[in-house]
């Protein structure tokens, strides 16, 4: 899987959007982000790995809180593969309108 | 139309029937793609059901290939998959139209969906505030 796939992908779980959204206030252990869900300390743990593996968070060292960290380049790395992508296709598309009009001039 | 998805949209001056074989004569189709500083090799082109697509692109930065299959090809809409080499595994899935205006000219669409992003995520630069904010932006759409 591809680091930007990684990304789609993590960011499709509603759990781990939520997850990412309380990271953006600022870092927080796994029982703080267990807090506002019924799930169990074991099924965050799940979803911060795979949030880890997508390189989306950092956890601390402290072996006692592993806080979580956010790290956003990833989510740059899409947003910008996508504002790419646009201005690439409507360029090939305005020298798609230059050929059809070329040959209308000369068929 | 959802966040996830892109749409361009053209007037051609050109009949429906023009606009299409330029999508889908391989001829047709290096004189537009690439702009005049690349190069182009239209390696596959199967305009049906089923077929492929591949298109190697060669600039001064070095090579891209761009591919994907048609899901279903008919004289006024083509329905496609779109992977970029460099991204590989995210898979844009690309519905193009060509409908008649009837006056000569050809209303063109391309809706473009991606996997899982959003319009509002548009925009470069960095800084981990400018992060902080796309990354809200992002999160308000999903």
């Amino acid at each position: 899987m591809s680091d930007l796939d990684a990304t789609f992908a993590a960011l499709a779980d509603p759990v781990r959007r939520a997850i990412i959204t309380r990271l953006a206030a600022g870092e927080a252990t796994p029982g703080e982000l267990a807090e506002p869900f019924p799930i169990t300390l074991q099924a965050i743990s799940k979803h911060l790995k795979v949030l880890e593996r997508a390189g989306l968070i950092t956890r601390g060292r402290d072996a006692q809180r592993r806080p979580c960290r956010l790290r956003p380049e990833p989510l740059d790395d899409s947003a910008d593969w996508i504002a790419a992508h646009r201005t690439r296709t409507d360029e090939r598309y305005d020298r798609l309108e230059q050929l059809l009009h070329d040959m209308k001039e000369r068929p | 139309m959802s966040e996830q998805e892109v749409t361009f949209e053209r007037i051609f001056h050109a009949k429906p029937g023009m606009v299409f074989r330029a999508f889908t004569d391989p001829d047709l189709v290096a004189r537009w793609w690439v702009a005049a500083d690349e190069k182009i090799e239209v390696e596959t082109l199967e305009p049906r059901a089923g077929g492929s697509w591949r298109f190697v692109n060669t600039d001064a930065d070095g090579t891209n290939v761009f591919h994907g299959v048609y899901h279903s090809v008919a004289e006024d809409r083509i329905v496609q998959t779109f992977e970029y080499s460099e991204f590989p595994g995210v898979v844009l899935l690309e519905t193009l139209t060509f409908t008649d205006l009837g006056d000569g000219r050809t209303r063109f669409t391309d809706t473009s969906v991606f996997p899982a992003t959003a319009a509002e995520t548009y925009g470069g630069g960095g800084g981990a505030a400018e992060s902080m904010d796309r990354l809200d932006a992002l999160l308000r759409t999903l």
